[in-house]
């Protein structure tokens, strides 16, 4: 790329800079009424038949024997919860990681982070059988940071770092080592099935358990996420524009990257390697609203739920009474999101 | 590349492969040995002259001999294919498995184990490899159509060959999530790469492929050094270089297709074979295709020995084998690599 090609990018980003505040709080407003109106939906929606005054019912009048109550109060609302959770926690990841490194193929999905968590549960699930959530939380972090650990590594020790697709090529062959490895795993020790409707984006069991450990963290992540987000937005100009305005960049990318790692283990470890949201979701994001990522985070956060409360009513929606893997629906979207990426050449973050 | 072309290697091709076929016996004769029921050498030397206990030639004619034949055979096939891909792509880095054709013959491997499920013994040689030497030519089909665009580069081809994988690893696990436990541990251990119940009549199904395509890639090799100049020069010394290439990638496709369906899901052997050749002799590609053929037919014959005995009495899939060094080398090119 010549200089008059990188100016002439710059001064186009620095023109997307200026995010629209009005647009982007609208954006973040009406998100939030989709994401309760559909929560609702999903309540509403599944194997058995129950009406929108039961849910009210529920909430205001729970009464402990009535079966229906039962069904919404304990599997139902966590489920909806954690989905809803689960999805503004990866999209935030996928947003972070898209702006610190200026990749547009930058998201836990492909950058090995989801596959290194799911590896480590794998060996939970093999070596520590019946060990309890939290513990398969750390499990997932430990994953999570090794599988981010083994793709950036790579472009760190290449000279002059990876371009794109090399990091995405790296993230593809690390995925596929530790997927290997935990092929092996899970041939030896006979793993039952479950592990695979896990595998493939599981959140059918969510409890209260999951709500009640899962929060905290994301919200953690998120404030994290927010309160790094302007040294984002300058590290995503560049690497040599941040430290031009004297931005200590290493420690940017160093918290950066451990909310990424706080998120997404997170969310793997809830509702296992459900792709694309990180990958699409800030695309999407800085389309409709610029890329200013004070308002590129929560705006992540509140579309990444949203989608995936819709891809997981539609989950259920598919072939009743059976349910179809979240990941799959997320996949029907993110793959030829994916494909026309490939194709473009562009690079804009 | 103009550098590593003038690089005279210290020893001629013809020893180098001298060296390989008698390493490929070596191990071909000691994985005859190694197994759940040790065979020692004078054992197998008379149970060969057929002087052996019928028990001892069961375990050597009907188990060993002919999962040893194929793998060193699916060894050759998938670093040949992985020696066309890169010589036509002009980039080392690219490997059958990354450019999708492993995820399309799973799919179909999947599908069929999925429907067949009540008999088993149907499945395995017959429909089993065709079905998957579909699946690998329609997923080598897609993955070219999304990446054209003008023609295609090869970084293109490796990013919709990751993009088209991941749509059919979503698809597959639609289809295993219905499976019965057993069903899904076939499943599991196919896609991992395996050469668990392999018997002649596998070995018979895949020996016109092997046989057929192995010739020819080696035969057209010296279209792979005129493309490989680039396709202006190539044109410029007659070549149809469209043709040429399709059919190249034809050859590749249906070797590679043809051994994963033998083989299930091995990945990265197409990237390591052509990678040892081209460090043993020159990369004029008439030499470099049947060293590689050698070296990955080695190759697979030691992971296989190694996954057979490593943890026996279980078996470790030879795929994951292979991963384990592969995955590493392959971080390793990326490393060195300028421009990728």
């Amino acid at each position: 790329m010549n200089s008059l090609a990188l100016k002439e990018e710059k001064l186009e980003t620095n023109k997307k800079q200026r995010s629209n505040p009005i647009l982007a709080s609208t954006l973040i407003i009406v998100g939030i009424i989709a994401i309760i109106l559909f929560t609702l939906v999903s309540i509403v929606v599944g194997a058995a038949d129950i009406s929108l005054d039961t849910v009210w019912n529920t909430f205001f009048h729970f009464n402990p024997d009535n079966t229906q109550h039962q069904v919404i109060y304990q599997m139902r609302l966590p489920r909806a919860l954690v989905v809803g959770v689960v999805g503004a926690a990866l999209a935030v990841s996928g947003a972070i990681m898209q702006g610190m490194t200026r990749n547009p193929l930058a998201s836990p999905g492909l950058m090995g982070v989801s596959a290194g968590a799911s590896f480590m549960l794998i060996i939970a699930f093999a070596f520590f059988p019946e060990s309890p959530y939290h513990f398969l939380i750390v499990f997932s972090f430990i994953g999570a940071a090794i599988g981010a650990t083994l793709v950036y590594g790579t472009a760190a020790l290449s000279r002059g770092g990876l371009t794109p697709v090399g990091l995405a090529l790296a993230g593809a062959v690390v995925s596929a080592l530790l997927g290997s490895f935990g092929g092996a795993i899970n041939i030896l020790f006979e793993l039952s099935q479950d592990l695979m409707f896990w595998y493939a984006g599981g959140v059918a069991g969510s409890k209260w358990i999951h709500v009640q450990l899962l929060f905290p963290l994301v919200i953690i992540g998120l404030v994290g996420a927010l309160m790094i987000s302007r040294s984002i937005t300058i590290l995503s100009l560049g690497e040599e524009v941040a430290t031009g305005l004297g931005q200590k960049t290493v420690w940017v990318k160093a918290i950066g990257s451990i909310i990424v790692l706080i998120l997404t283990g997170a969310a793997v470890s809830t509702a296992g390697a459900v792709g694309f949201i990180g990958l699409v979701i800030p695309h999407i994001t800085r389309y409709l609203i610029g890329v200013d990522y004070r308002w590129v985070i929560p705006c992540s956060a509140v579309l990444g739920g949203l989608l995936l409360i819709l891809a997981d009513i539609g989950a259920r929606l598919v072939n009743p009474p059976f349910e179809t893997p979240v990941g799959v629906l997320t996949a029907i979207i993110g793959v030829p999101f994916f494909l026309y990426l490939a194709r473009t050449d562009r690079r804009e973050v | 590349m103009q550098k590593i072309l003038t690089k005279t290697k210290v020893v001629g091709p013809a020893p180098i492969m001298m060296v390989l076929v008698l390493l490929i016996i070596t191990f071909f004769l000691l994985s005859m040995n190694l197994g759940m029921i040790h065979l020692s050498p004078i054992e197998l030397f008379q149970t060969l002259l057929g002087n052996g206990t019928d028990k001892q030639h069961m375990i050597l004619f009907d188990f060993r001999l002919p999962r040893i034949v194929i793998a060193v055979l699916v060894g050759m096939g998938l670093a040949v294919s992985g020696a066309i891909m890169q010589g036509i792509s002009r980039n080392g880095l690219a490997d059958p498995g990354i450019l999708g054709i492993n995820a399309g013959a799973g799919l179909a491997a999947v599908t069929v184990i999925f429907f067949t499920a009540d008999n088993p013994q149907n499945v395995n040689a017959y429909v089993l490899p065709f079905a998957a030497l579909f699946g690998a030519g329609a997923a080598a089909a897609l993955v070219y159509a999304f990446a054209w665009k003008q023609g295609v580069t090869a970084k293109r081809l490796l990013l919709v060959g990751i993009a088209v994988g991941a749509g059919i690893s979503a698809i597959m696990s639609l289809i295993m999530i219905k499976m019965r436990f057993y069903t899904h541990m076939l499943a599991t251990i196919w896609l991992s790469g395996s050469l668990w119940g392999t018997n002649w009549t596998f070995v018979l199904a895949f020996l016109p492929w092997i046989f057929i395509l192995l010739p020819l890639a080696i035969y057209k090799a010296r279209y792979l050094n005129v493309l490989n100049l680039g396709d202006e020069i190539a044109t410029g010394l007659g070549t149809h270089v469209e043709r040429q290439r399709l059919l190249m990638i034809a050859i590749a496709v249906a070797l590679a297709g043809s051994c994963v369906a033998v083989g299930g899901g091995i990945g990265f052997l197409g990237l390591l074979g052509p990678h040892i050749a081209r460090k043993l002799v020159s990369p004029n590609h008439k030499v470099l295709v049947p060293t590689a053929a050698l070296a990955g037919g080695l190759l697979l014959l030691i992971a296989d020995t190694i996954g057979k005995n490593i943890m026996a009495p279980y078996e470790i899939p030879v795929g994951i084998v292979v991963s384990a060094v592969g995955a590493p080398y392959f971080l390793y090119l990326l490393i060195k690599s300028k421009n990728v």
